[in-house]
């Protein structure tokens, strides 16, 4: 190939799609109300905290593809995201503390009625809720974090160019 | 030594396959897995978890220290992935 083919190709690989960007832009709210929508009704319809959480995860992978990497790191440093890698889990095994502090076994979400204003039927529903949504945050931010780091072979700089 | 390899991986494979006999059908509802605690969980469910969808309830309230290590598993990755590939330049 001619050395000026080369540079055009190499200078529209780096050229922004306008087309994808808006649709991306459009598209990623409704995505990750859907993603809410599966956590938060898991309790009636398919669904819950593992396919809600990839679905965030996927869109935010879907803003680094049409964007780049820094551009996503932006929204969500990779400090942030590994501190709710962490933190889904917490709020999962602080449920199951709580419980075991309010004199139930562990994960026994029916003490939960004690502190909260419902009986123990609903607080087991509540307790539920709550380990989906420890679930859903935990998923997500390990989605963004596996991809960012084979993206960009670990560097979280460049990639995916 | 590959035919002895070959006779190993051929004996176990009829020796799976000799298992799966006495297996039940699918969906047999006098199967072991079908009258021990799946009628409890069909029957109760609704009552002592107030979730409509069995499958939340099992695996989150019943099952719950399972899906717990489900997590603890994914986090796991995650941290075995963050070890293993990130670069930093200081």
């Amino acid at each position: 190939m001619h050395p000026t083919h080369e540079k055009a190709t190499k200078v529209i690989s780096y050229l922004e799609d306008v087309i994808l960007q808006t649709v991306c832009r459009i598209l990623i709210p409704f995505i990750q109300v859907y993603g809410l929508y599966v956590i938060a009704h898991g309790h009636h319809s398919p669904g819950g905290g593992f396919q809600g959480g990839v679905i965030l995860g996927a869109s935010f992978i879907l803003l680094c593809v049409a964007y780049d990497i820094n551009e996503a790191k932006r929204r969500m440093t990779e400090k942030v995201d590994t501190v709710f890698c962490s933190l889904g889990l917490i709020i999962y095994s602080g449920i199951g503390l709580i419980c075991l502090v309010l004199g139930g076994s562990y994960l026994n979400y029916s003490r939960l009625g004690q502190v909260l204003p419902v009986n123990p039927v609903d607080a087991r529903s509540i307790g539920i809720l709550g380990i989906e949504i420890g679930v859903g945050i935990t998923v997500m931010a390990v989605m963004i974090s596996i991809f960012l780091d084979l993206a960009s072979r670990g560097e979280h700089e460049e990639g995916l160019e | 030594m590959k035919l002895l390899a070959l006779f190993a991986v051929c004996a176990t494979g009829v020796l799976l396959i000799y298992g799966t006999v006495d297996m039940p059908d699918w969906g047999d509802p006098h199967s072991p897995a079908s009258v021990h605690v799946s009628p409890r969980y069909i029957e109760k469910a609704m009552e002592e978890t107030a979730v409509g969808n069995i499958v939340t309830s099992v695996l989150a309230d019943y099952r719950g220290y399972d899906t717990l290590g489900e997590t603890v598993v994914i986090f796991t990755a995650a941290m075995a992935c963050i070890l293993l590939m990130r670069r930093r330049r200081k």
